[in-house]
């Protein structure tokens, strides 16, 4: 054969690095002898010693080619085909397909091998983009040997400002292992374009954002929700306003991957948080075609348009964690978007008793958009864990939270509406008589999250769409 | 090109991997035009005689110069044209 294999005859494939392939090494050489015999050597060209044909396999090519999966493995080729192969050192097995000269002398009867070099995690995509059919069917991009593969991207236009991760084949690979999805299902239209995505071009968006493959049914969590008409994703990306789509995840899926909801669960630092948000903006950037000045119109925007994605604190078990809240069964992961506009802290160093931080905390949300304006926007209520501690031993729990905060953010209309308090904005004249609600019914989220010190909270306002509420809510949906 | 690496497009492809150039615009009528001299031999003969229709046609030009020809232009000077012109045209010569 061509590439230094016998037409009929033996092939050994083996490592240095495994132990079996060590003691059969005397094996080897009674077979070179008695020929004829290749041995792919994947680490060490040198090894085994006394072997007249030796191919070093450092690229591990031929490995690849011969779908390899454990060392020692023995293939007897006839006609320059494999008709027969075993794995590991087995005397009976090696010597039924090679003969006496296999038999080992001295040797124990039966060792177990160890896995090719061409299986280890992340290799074998990396083989697979050399030497295989990928199967990717999005359309290639060439860089130039002397073009920096990051500026490339940024030359593109796939970067939202920060460098994206290059989307290379074996990434891409990697990153659909994440998931048993099929890379040519279609995941949904992504706004503004309506353009169809599919598992696929996920994938290589994961990866420019930065994702682990395991994120990767999170990822599609998140852009499913996103897509639930109700979220109004298209709304959101055109508005004027600040808001970007909020990812809260809730479930086992957010500690597997390693989420933080934590100390700084709401800043930087953790990769899964700040990944999986990311993800969701660049495929909507560049699967959606929203960019900023086209069809994203934010006045100014937030910080949060990069990415803005944490993980509930489930942690104490007396607490309903948001998912469950809105119908997800315990147990399961489940993704919370809301349509948020940033961070704002709250601050409240005093309270002692849960009614006292009720009023305060009301006080607080009473400035969501405009302290003047209500039903206009809903908002998201980070309870750090020393603000819970205090609802906690006064016998607050979630429900009974929601409840006193959603009396405490009733006002009288005549001090909201418009000109009310020499205050031009505000509530329209015909509110004047009523009590109004802050926000819309089950508008307030409510969810924890945060670092063990500080007597704070985070309240992050929403969009003025959510004010239709038939038509544009929260969405949470099981991540799959 | 020597391609050293193949990406995957990230987008809906509805557009040519390959970037359309920029239109030229419509007319140069109040327009600052930036004369780059790149540095090689009879370069400037050119730009002279771009200066002269410009100027005939009542157009604005402003000359630069790279410091050498081997090297691209510094970052400051491609800035600096950037910000006191709208079109720029660039010596080719040989």
């Amino acid at each position: 054969m061509p590439d230094g294999l016998p037409n009929d005859g033996l092939v050994i494939v083996a490592k240095r690095d495994c132990p079996t392939c060590v003691l059969i090494e005397p094996v080897m050489q009674s077979l070179d002898r008695a020929g004829p015999l290749a041995v792919i050597s994947q680490d060490d060209p040198t090894f085994p010693a006394g072997v007249g044909q030796v191919i070093d396999d450092h690229d591990l090519e031929r490995s690849f080619r011969f779908n390899i999966e454990a060392v020692p493995t023995l293939i007897r080729l006839k006609g320059g085909r494999e008709v027969e192969r075993t794995v590991g050192w087995d005397r009976a097995e090696w010597t039924r397909l090679a003969g006496a000269a296999a038999s080992g002398d001295g040797l124990p009867a039966w060792q177990p091998g160890c896995g090719s070099k061409s299986v280890e995690p992340g290799v074998h995509e990396t083989l697979v983009a050399r030497y295989g059919d990928t199967g990717l069917k999005a359309r290639a991009i060439a860089v130039g040997e002397w073009d920096d593969p990051i500026e490339a991207c940024f030359e593109r236009g796939w970067s939202d400002g920060l460098p994206v991760v290059p989307p290379t084949d074996d990434r891409i690979l990697r990153m659909l292992g994440g998931t048993e999805r099929k890379p040519d299902e279609v995941v949904g239209n992504i706004p503004p374009n309506l353009a169809p995505c599919t598992v696929e071009k996920v994938a290589i968006n994961a990866v420019m954002a930065g994702c682990k493959p395991e994120y990767m049914p999170v990822v599609l969590g998140v852009l499913e929700a996103a897509l639930d008409p109700l979220f109004v994703l298209h709304g959101l990306l055109c508005t004027t306003h600040f808001s970007g789509p909020l990812v809260i995840i809730n479930g086992p899926a957010a500690k597997a991957i390693g989420m933080n909801s934590g100390v700084n669960a709401l800043g930087q630092g953790n990769r899964a948080n700040a990944t999986i948000g990311r993800a969701l903006q660049l495929i909507v950037r560049n699967v959606g075609g929203g960019l900023p000045g086209g069809m994203d119109r934010a006045t100014l925007g937030n910080p949060g348009k990069y990415t803005f994605c944490f993980a509930e604190d489930e942690s104490d078990p007396d607490w309903e964690p948001l998912a469950q809240r809105r119908g997800i069964a315990a147990g399961k992961s489940a993704v919370t978007l809301f349509h948020g506009e940033g961070v704002n802290g709250f601050i409240d160093q005093k309270s002692r008793t849960p009614e006292e931080l009720i009023r305060s905390l009301a006080m607080g949300l009473f400035g969501v958009g405009h302290p003047k304006l209500c039903l206009a926007g809903n908002a998201v209520l980070v309870l750090a864990p020393e603000h819970y501690k205090i609802f906690k031993d006064g016998g607050f729990n979630r429900r009974r939270i929601e409840d006193e905060l959603y009396k405490a953010l009733k006002r009288p209309g005549s001090e909201l509406i418009r000109g009310a308090q020499n205050i031009a904005e505000g509530m329209p004249p015909s509110f004047a008589d009523k009590m109004v609600d802050k926000f819309q019914p089950d508008g307030l989220l409510i969810v924890r999250a945060g670092g063990e010190a500080g007597l704070f909270s985070a309240i992050i306002g929403g969009w003025p769409g959510q004010s239709v509420r038939d038509e544009c809510q929260s969405v949470t949906h099981e991540i799959r | 090109m020597n391609i050293a690496l193949k990406l995957r497009d990230p987008t809906a492809e509805t557009s040519p991997t390959r970037r359309a150039r920029l239109a030229p615009p419509p007319s140069v009528a109040g327009k600052s035009v930036a004369l780059m001299d790149i540095g090689k031999a009879r370069g400037s003969e050119f730009i002279d005689r771009l200066e002269g229709h410009f100027k005939k046609a009542g157009v604005a030009t402003r000359r630069y110069r790279k410091p050498t020809n081997t090297k691209v232009a510094p970052t400051d000077l491609l800035q600096k044209i950037a910000a006191e012109n709208q079109l720029a045209v660039i010596a080719l010569s040989d």
